[in-house]
């Protein structure tokens, strides 16, 4: 989230889209009701009516994997009725920025395309700059190079009616939308737009959180409170997990991982191609260096590079698709699983299932067995006598038998104490990592090989307790000093000379200043008092520097002042930005005005009037570079009921196919039907920490397919029927239940069905269930990879 | 006046307090009355966390006896500034994540081709996973490719972390990368 749950309450419009809060952040729901007491709008816009739509003034029904066209035509919108926040978009954004004049976009392909790798070359996705390398701008916003002009052509054909035509929506629903959210565009107003994984599951995932960044840009909603482009996470520390780097593709602190390329090579190969001139990942070589030092201690020296040549480095993608595309292809031998349960959460179930049968090794840890755990038995419909995976299955503790702390949607890092002592013989994921690793390094003990030499100065100092310090790996953490071994105040201390440490510098500033015997972990701050604006500073400790909203230099005028009284977060009291309701985004006293000083590297480059910090530029990115275009572009989904109505080009052409044995894809002619999948308030995920739990299994026993009165008519299916559901992936059986919060769309003047499903069972726990996933693709988006789960095809009928 | 104290203590103290369990008294406050002399011995500690459901990061009270060293009674924290006391379905039932007789207690194994786990003790079970761990590195450990040094392997797997706490994260982080593995991926993936 760029802003934080307590702060929805200040929005004038919430735009809640490819997520049901009501049913998956029930809580959170309570900030959109407070915004509607004091007067705001509430749109739902979902495939479905959900729990969530009860709650809005404006439902928006749209087929699944268009957001797009949905947004697109908010954008065309906004644009043609002149309802963007002028002075915002002018000052604040790269709208005025003249594009380089071989930039291209034509019939859904941008310039640079090569068919073969499916890859764009975006050398031309650049800008026009002077002799001195300053980006040439207009701005009145009319030259026709300028990003602004490029934006608006682009988006000329998202007009209503062809995006009603793809989406479904009916015209006068759009047109309420448009005019709702909109109108967030007056200076003094903010709008919300509030998204999860209904967002994010297809293969234009990162493009339609993009297309959300580029309203919300218009409309000057970014920065202020009310505002924002606010993830909801599903998992109560997955915005932490993903902090601290467990992903194939970045380090602790979002550091992009090194590959086994030229372009890192080594340290200063690795310095040189990812560190910015301008804007504040100009710091990035002291991050690095820092990590380096909080990993290899010691042994990281300046002449050695820091053991920058430790670091494992890629060869190829290693994203969950293809992981397991890899550990099918026998490529992975052995795997550990913390607490989750691919069998049932990942896509393609039955491929997965079959790839782990190639493992030598699994270790499931968790609470409970897991469908994961359990691949190898006749309930999971395999042969154990043919399957020769050893498999460890270690109990975990659950959440308050053990101490640490977790990361909300918010930023927020929350402590939670231990309450008692763990279930039987249980122990914390912790104690199990720290022993591994003790006893990993102990077999290595005295091999001077290069992979003894690796292992061997990996610095693993969490105490001599059985359990690791819980305090030394917050100070690990936060980082140190280590000319005088206090940990730093935070991350502006950091240097790139091996004088300080430090393992994740997005949270430095967690444990400040502190000597041996002083204590001070800030996410166990626990003062509920309200420091303005509901931003609670002194309850827990949010990154990065405990700020509640990021770019909230934004939400102040050229002059430093706050666009609306009741929008104040933070302002230029004529001396500091810091005296205000929130930790400034900006240098807490360059006033505005400010001149940039031309060519200086990092925030010395910008103005103080640029508070997009961490931008080179440091204004806002209307166009910016992706793996699949600078704008975001509708793509149908990998499989879908129409042909794309945007251009001849059907697919991301930037996503990676996968062939092979269980990659088959559907045709509408076989399926016709767009399938969706879903979540309940009372399970969990995969299930295995609700459905292993007595009262939530009894408040939600059965696996479920949800269709419309009309295709359950089509299909001769009741309420209650038992019906199995196919995709080219397989079949499975499922109870349906009829109602009218699924209705038939027109789709560009055909018929199109949709159905939806939870995706939460599998065979083990109290109340089991057919596997959603079963029937999903191994397809991704094209930046992140991530499954499209939300829109594939599928059909109905009854199980007779 | 009771609930008072308790939450001001558990203002001040930021973390566990020690009260008498006042979820055994019940609602009847003649009944608590006379039952307090009872009870006055039991002693039950509140400990503050975080619910282990979504990422709304709602405030929960554990009540634990500690002589049972059991969860008597779990309510949403009423300072918490998130969800000042309310909690959804998920965040009501997490007493049962303790009590349920469904956990795994001891480490388990399954040998090649067997139906069936078997019980083992901590120590056999770390030492054996250790040593898996250590013949596929060595067996699959790439030091140079196409003349760049890689000291990577990619027959080493991690896989989960959200359900994690940051310090867990970070250890985990540092290990597999330590390993050289390359493919660790999570839940935030899918
Ligand atoms: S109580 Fe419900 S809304 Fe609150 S964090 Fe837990 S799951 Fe989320």
């Amino acid at each position: 989230m760029t802003n934080h749950w307590n702060d929805i309450q200040h929005t004038d419009c919430a735009l809640i889209i490819g997520a049901n809060p009501a049913e998956n952040h029930p809580i959170s729901m309570k900030f959109v009701q407070k915004a509607k007491e004091r007067g705001a709008t509430v749109i739902s816009a979902d495939p479905r009516y959900t729990r969530t739509s009860t709650q809005a003034h404006i439902y928006a029904p749209f087929r699944s994997g268009t957001d797009i066209p949905l947004i697109g035509g908010l954008i065309h919108y906004a644009i043609e009725n002149d309802l963007i926040h002028k002075e915002y978009v002018v000052n604040y954004t790269n709208a005025s920025f003249l594009v380089n004049e071989d930039y291209q976009f034509n019939d859904g392909i941008f310039s640079g395309y090569d068919e073969n790798s499916r890859s764009y070359d975006q050398s031309t996705w650049t800008f026009q700059t002077d002799e001195d390398g300053n980006i040439l701008k207009d701005e009145t916003l009319q030259h026709p190079r300028s990003v602004y002009q490029l934006m608006k052509e682009h988006y000329s054909r998202y007009d209503v009616d062809t995006v009603c035509s793809v989406t479904g929506t009916p015209k006068e629903d759009f047109l309420k939308m448009a005019e709702a959210f909109c109108a967030t565009g007056q200076v003094g107003k903010s709008g919300t737009i509030m998204y999860a994984m209904g967002t994010t599951q297809h293969t234009v995932g990162s493009q339609n959180v993009r297309a959300y960044g580029l309203i919300q840009l218009l409309l000057g909603n970014i920065g202020v409170p009310g505002g924002g482009v606010n993830a909801m996470r599903g998992e109560c520390n997955v915005q932490g997990s993903t902090d601290m780097a467990l992903l194939f593709h970045i380090l602790p602190g979002y550091l992009p991982a090194p590959t086994g390329t030229e372009r890192h090579k080594d340290l200063a190969s690795y310095n040189k191609n990812e560190t910015p001139h301008g804007g504040w990942w100009n710091n990035r070589p002291k991050y690095l260096v820092s990590l380096l030092k909080a990993w290899y201690g010691d042994a990281a020296t300046k002449e050695n590079d820091f053991l920058y040549d430790y670091l494992p480095k890629n060869s190829r993608n290693s994203s969950h698709i293809s992981l397991f595309e890899a550990m099918y292809d026998g490529d992975i031998k052995g795997m550990l699983v913390w607490g989750q349960n691919p069998i049932v959460g990942g896509p393609n179930t039955t491929k997965e299932q079959k790839a782990m049968e190639n493992l030598d090794w699994l270790v499931a840890i968790d609470l409970w067995e897991t469908e994961t755990a359990a691949f190898w038995k006749q309930k999971a419909g395999s042969n154990p006598e043919s399957i020769n995976t050893e498999v460890f299955m270690l109990p975990a503790c659950g959440p308050y038998e053990k101490e640490g702390a977790v990361t909300n949607s918010s930023r927020w890092k929350q402590f939670r104490w231990k309450a008692l002592e763990p279930k039987g013989e249980a122990k914390a994921d912790a104690w199990i990592c720290h022993n591994l690793a003790k006893r990993v390094k102990k077999l290595y003990q005295g091999d001077n090989s290069t992979k003894g030499n690796i292992i061997n100065a990996l610095n693993w100092s969490f105490g001599d307790g059985d359990y690791p310090s819980n305090d030394l790996i917050n100070r690990e953490i936060n980082g140190y000093d280590l000319t005088t071994g206090k940990t730093v105040l935070n991350f502006t201390q950091l240097q790139d000379d091996g004088t300080t440490s430090c393992g994740n510098w997005i949270y430095s500033g967690v444990y400040p200043d502190a000597g041996p015997d002083e204590e001070k972990n800030r996410a166990k701050d626990r003062d509920n008092k309200d420091t303005g604006m509901e931003n609670y500073l002194n309850w827990s400790f949010a990154w990065p520097l405990n700020r509640r909203i990021l770019y909230n230099r934004a939400s102040a005028d050229l002059n430093g002042q706050p666009w609306s009284d009741d929008k104040k977060v933070i302002w230029w009291d004529g001396e500091t930005w810091a005296n205000s309701y929130d930790v400034p985004d900006f240098a807490a006293v360059k006033a505005p005005g400010t001149p940039a000083e031309p060519g200086a590297p990092a925030l010395a480059g910008h103005s103080g009037d640029d508070p997009f910090i961490m931008n080179a530029h440091g204004h806002g990115g209307l166009f910016a570079p992706m793996n699949d275009g600078p704008f975001p572009e509708h793509y149908e989904p990998y499989e879908s009921p129409v042909p794309n109505a945007f251009s001849s080009v059907d697919l991301n052409p930037a996503v990676v196919i996968w062939t092979g044995d269980y990659n088959e894809k559907g045709d509408r002619s076989q399926f016709p039907i767009v399938v969706t999948t879903y979540r309940l308030t009372e399970h969990w995920q995969s299930g295995s920490m609700t459905r292993n739990l007595e009262w939530l299994s009894e408040l939600q026993g059965h696996m479920f397919v949800e269709l419309s009165e009309e295709l359950a008519e089509e299909k001769g299916i009741k309420n209650k029927d038992k019906v199995v559901i196919s995709s080219a992936r397989g079949e499975i059986e499922a109870y349906a239940m009829v109602t009218k919060r699924f209705k038939p769309y027109t789709i560009r003047g055909e018929k199109v069905h949709h159905i939806g499903m939870p995706w939460h069972w599998g065979y083990m726990g109290i109340t089991t269930g057919a596997i959603a996933n079963t029937l999903t693709p191994h397809i991704g988006d094209a930046n992140t990879m991530i499954p499209e789960y939300k829109a594939f095809l599928g059909d109905v009928r009854r199980a007779d | 006046m009771f609930d008072l104290s308790r939450r001001q203590f558990l203002k001040l103290s930021g973390a566990t307090a020690a009260t008498v369990a006042v979820v055994e008294l019940g609602f009847n406050p003649n009944e608590a009355k006379a039952q307090a002399n009872e009870y006055k011995i039991a002693r039950a500690s509140t400990t503050p966390t975080i619910c282990p459901y979504c990422s709304v990061g709602c405030g929960i009270l554990v009540h634990v006896n500690e002589e049972k060293n059991d969860v008597l009674y779990t309510e949403g924290d009423p300072d918490h500034p998130i969800n000042k006391g309310s909690l959804c379905s998920k965040g009501t039932s997490i007493r049962q994540l303790y009590t349920s007789d469904r956990r795994v207690e001891k480490p388990l194994y399954r040998a090649p081709g067997s139906s069936e786990w078997v019980e083992k003790d901590w120590d056999w079970t770390l030492n054996k996973i250790a040593e898996k761990i250590k013949k596929t590195r060595d067996e699959s450990f790439v030091e140079r490719e196409n003349g760049i040094t890689v000291n990577r392997t990619e027959a080493i797997a991690s896989l989960g972390g959200a359900a994690l706490e940051n310090e867990e994260c970070y250890l985990i982080a540092k290990f597999m990368r330590g390993l050289g593995a390359t493919f660790i991926e999570h839940q935030a993936r899918i």
